[in-house]
């Protein structure tokens, strides 16, 4: 690790030398494997490595950037002296200035050593027991697309010539499968997954049997009638309308006028039902560091309270542009990007109400489909392709599929009517904690 | 072809892979370079340069595929990837071939590399977009632009002695303009890119602006858009990501291996009505999804897969290809060097028809026209589609009338396929980014304007 600290400092002396005034360099180092199996045997087997650093520069209020993946001395001296270079290109920006040092709490629970010491062979056993449990669940069950077993152990560094350093490591894994169920009018998919910090943490017969259950719950499905009615979200669909809110209250879209929760601070955008946080410490969430991607710590930052927005999500720079503190919401996809405003971890409360209490009259939705093209990001106006079940006296129904789902972000929330007392961690959307939630009323277009 | 890669190491990292046997071996290397900036209150910003080298190695036993990827070109770098990928081999060691250059392919000449061009020449063109977007109309509240260069620099060695490399460069900008009335917000996007350098955006690249923010100008004063079943008119260029996602997914060879794809045995079948044609083609000059090679070293090709509304081909990458005892039809492509390669796409195109456009609505007592696209999704094991819309109009009495916002269209795509009964002959291409297996490639789709009979409409009017 202090290897990776030095490339940092490294770079921040060579882009001082380049001619910037302050300078930040974020150091990575990743090793990860990936198994893919199909029909019990294993079709792929990836291991890699990744090194590289991302160098931020500033002269004055200029900012530039660059990355490489060259960290020999004239490699890194090559990507400070680009980030210098990027920075003259730039338009002053009177915000744009570099983070300083906060002192920064340890946080224990990052990294699995069962994603060290287990080997290809165990690893690629676990995929193969998802493949092989979602067969056994159910004669209906024609097949899996593919099971796949997937790890991560990162090693992160920063430096800056304001003061900023320090170090952490992690480790991430997950499973998931694509199940193909035999119906009358042809083949059903469904998705089961599993989210730990090691191959030890992960169910991989529960995973493949979510799969399972879910390809087989959709054979016979037929397109609903048009209507407005109650309808149910499934965590994996309340995940990834959680991302959609949780980029929306990133302070960079609310400042540039392009969130629909622009202007509405301290007024009601929720039922109370509905209550949302963003955690960048709960050990839990894969997004979770003892500092984010500029240095800052990592908070819990309440969102969504009593129906009221309570706050916005902040980094250095969207916080310096209205004179208040960063959240510690700087993130980036690895040494390739520059830091920006994101949700770390979003965790929707759990509310009182188990899964089958959720059930009245309505629509369970259990994938949607087309949410990057279908979402007006700036207004909040959705229409996207759903499936799932019908409700119908309290029970889960006949599956449902070839309908879309329509309404507005804001005043969906204001329909929560309930939160589902089980919450588990969902891969979409970014990190999200959600439970099922309970929309009074959504306008749903089918035949 | 490069000097990625000197043949000799090639050979010995091969040879390296194939230690403990393996039926076949390959080596991709890469040298990536790229540079990206834009405008964002009128003000530019997040100028960022990269550089990257880094190789992958596969081999292929059985029905597996081992692979190991590592960062830097060094020939250790490249070897100890060789080993980590024979690592979990068992068997005996193989020989490779001795190693010949490959046929090149047909290249895509760079007249004005953008690395040539100075930095400040960018900035000033996305200034030059910036106040072109703007001056369209004060209603414009917000504007954005981006400027992006890459090239990609692939040399491709394999145990069956084939040598061949290749050199991309793609240049692509962006517009996307915010448009205010009152509490009414409305957005617009265009985007103009090629295999091309700089000389791409010599002509008029401002139009674009202007293109966007007249979207979102038109925006305002749309209504929402329907719901229900009726027929859909979709639009030319990017209305060819709806064939995109309804077939060209579903035809790519490894769904169709796995039973994951509506189209399993469907080859030879009339799918569409006979006056359907269409290709996929990785050879036209310059466009955005084309290559000279793919990224397994085979040159890419020109591949009709619908002809005269009959199914006629798959598209296959090295070992789809092998499995079905066929040749790859050049459509092996990865993201980079951290990726292993898979069937996809290059650019997708319905073929032009007889019709015009306005005969295809001046036919409809009521429909609905499709304009402009935000990207699609399909399953293609169930079929299942979806497809946004985010400007669109209503055809009434044979008339293009209201604007709408917002709709989503929705279909089965045999169903969707079946029911195209007219094609236009205004035919352009645009450019897409395809996600695949968390691999994102640059992709062409194309098409004149195209009626489908019936589809179902997303909508947010209640």
């Amino acid at each position: 690790l202090s290897e990776l600290s030095e490339t940092a400092r490294r770079a921040v002396e060579a882009a001082l030398g380049a001619g910037a005034a302050a300078a930040e360099a974020y150091a990575g180092r990743e090793s990860g494997r990936e198994v893919r199996v199909h029909g019990g045997e294993v079709e792929s087997l990836t291991a890699a490595t990744q090194t590289g650093v991302g160098v931020r520069a500033w002269i004055g209020h200029r900012v530039g950037y660059a990355y490489g993946t060259d960290l020999t001395e004239a490699g890194v001296g090559a990507i400070a002296a680009r980030a210098a270079e990027a920075a003259r290109v730039a338009d002053e920006d009177e915000f744009a200035a570099p983070p300083q040092p906060a002192r920064v709490e340890p946080l224990a629970g990052l990294s699995d050593p069962s994603v060290a010491t287990s080997s290809a062979d165990q690893v690629a056993a676990l995929a193969l027991e998802v493949e092989r449990t979602a067969l056994a669940t159910d004669p209906r069950l024609a097949a899996v697309e593919q099971a796949v077993y997937a790890d991560a152990a990162e090693a992160v560094a920063i430096a800056s010539s304001a003061g900023v350093a320090g170090e952490y490591e992690n480790s991430t894994c997950f499973a998931y499968l694509q199940a193909l169920a035999e119906g009358e009018n042809g083949r059903e998919t469904g998705l089961g997954f599993g989210l730990a910090r090691g191959p030890d943490g992960l169910d991989p017969a529960a995973i493949g049997a979510e799969g399972a259950e879910r390809a087989v719950a959709m054979i016979g499905a037929v397109k609903p009638e048009s209507r407005s009615c109650p309808v149910v979200l499934d965590p994996t669909v309340a995940a990834s309308f959680a991302g959609l809110i949780g980029g929306g209250l990133g302070a960079g879209s609310v400042q540039r006028g392009r969130s629909p929760f622009a202007g509405r601070l301290g007024q009601e955008v929720a039922s109370e039902a509905f209550v949302l946080y963003d955690d960048g410490r709960d050990p839990a969430g894969a997004a979770s560091a003892p500092f984010d991607a500029e240095g800052v710590p990592r908070r819990r930052t309440p969102l969504i309270e009593g129906g009221e927005l309570r706050a916005y999500l902040y980094d250095t720079y969207t916080a310096n542009r209205e004179g208040v503190a960063s959240t510690g919401n700087a993130a980036r996809g690895g040494y390739r990007s520059l830091p920006s405003v994101s949700a770390s971890n979003l965790i929707v409360a759990p509310g009182e109400l188990s899964a089958a209490q959720l059930l009245g009259e309505g629509v369970f939705v259990t994938d949607v489909a087309g949410l990057h093209s279908g979402v007006n990001p700036v207004t909040g106006a959705f229409s996207v392709g759903a499936s799932g079940r019908a409700i119908r006296g309290g029970e889960l129904a006949e599956p449902v599929r070839e309908f879309t789902i329509a309404g507005e972000l804001v005043s969906m929330l204001g329909g929560v009517a309930a939160a589902g007392a089980e919450a588990r961690w969902v891969p979409f959307g970014g990190s999200v904690s959600t439970p099922p939630l309970l929309i009074g009323e959504m306008s749903i277009s089918g035949s | 072809v490069n000097d990625l890669i000197d043949p000799a190491v090639a050979e010995r990292v091969l040879a390296r892979a194939l230690a403990n046997g393996g039926r076949f071996a390959e080596v991709f290397a890469e040298r990536r370079r790229g540079l990206t900036m834009s405008i964002d209150e009128s003000r530019i910003e997040s100028v960022q340069s990269g550089a990257e080298e880094g190789a992958g190695v596969r081999v292929i036993e059985g029905s597996t595929t081992y692979f190991a990827h590592v960062d830097g070109l060094d020939p250790d770098d490249l070897e100890r990837a060789a080993g980590e990928a024979a690592a979990a081999l068992r068997g005996k060691r193989r020989e490779p071939r001795a190693l010949t250059a490959a046929e090149p392919g047909t290249p895509h000449p760079i007249a004005h590399r953008p690395e040539d061009v100075e930095a400040e020449r960018k900035a000033a063109l996305l200034r030059e977009l910036d106040e072109r977007g703007r001056a369209e109309r004060a209603e414009i509240a917000q504007f954005t632009a981006s400027y992006a260069e890459a090239r990609r620099e692939v040399s491709v060695a394999n145990s069956d002695g084939l040598l061949s490399g290749d050199d991309r460069t793609r240049t692509r900008i962006g517009a996307q303009a915010v448009a205010r009335r009152d509490d009414s917000v409305e957005t617009g996007a265009e985007t103009l890119g090629a295999h091309r350098g700089f000389e791409l955006l010599e002509d008029d690249p401002g139009e674009i602006a202007a293109q966007a923010a007249r979207k979102a100008l038109t925006l305002l004063d749309a209504r929402p858009a329907p719901s229900g079943s009726m027929p859909v008119v979709v639009g030319g260029g990017f209305g060819g990501v709806l064939f995109h996602e309804m077939t060209g997914h579903g035809l790519e060879a490894d769904h169709i291996q796995k039973g994951a794809s509506v189209y399993v045995g469907k080859l030879g079948e009339q799918v569409a009505q006979p006056l359907l044609n269409a290709f996929d083609d990785g050879r036209m000059r310059g466009e955005w999804g084309s290559d000279a090679i793919d990224d397994e070293g085979a040159p890419t090709q020109k591949t009709q897969v619908i002809e005269e509304g009959g199914l006629t081909s798959y598209l296959y990458d090295h070992l789809s290809a092998e499995r079905d005892g066929v040749g790859s039809t050049g459509n092996g492509r990865r993201e980079s060097f951290r990726h292993l390669p898979l069937p996809r796409m290059t650019n997708t195109y319905i073929a032009p028809g007889d019709a015009t456009p306005e005969e295809l609505i001046a036919e409809l007592e009521h429909g609905f026209y499709a304009v402009s696209f935000a990207g699609g999704q399909v399953d293609p094991a169930t079929g299942d589609f979806v497809f946004g819309v985010p400007e669109g109009y209503l055809i009434e009495g044979g008339k293009v009338t209201s604007p709408c916002r917002g709709a989503t269209l929705i279909g089965n795509c045999l169903d969707a396929l079946a029911a195209i009964d007219a094609v236009a002959d205004d035919f352009f291409m645009k450019t897409g980014i395809c996600g695949k297996g968390g691999q994102r490639v640059p992709v062409g789709t194309g098409q004149g304007h195209v009626r489908v009979g019936a589809m179902t409409v997303g909508g947010t009017e209640r």
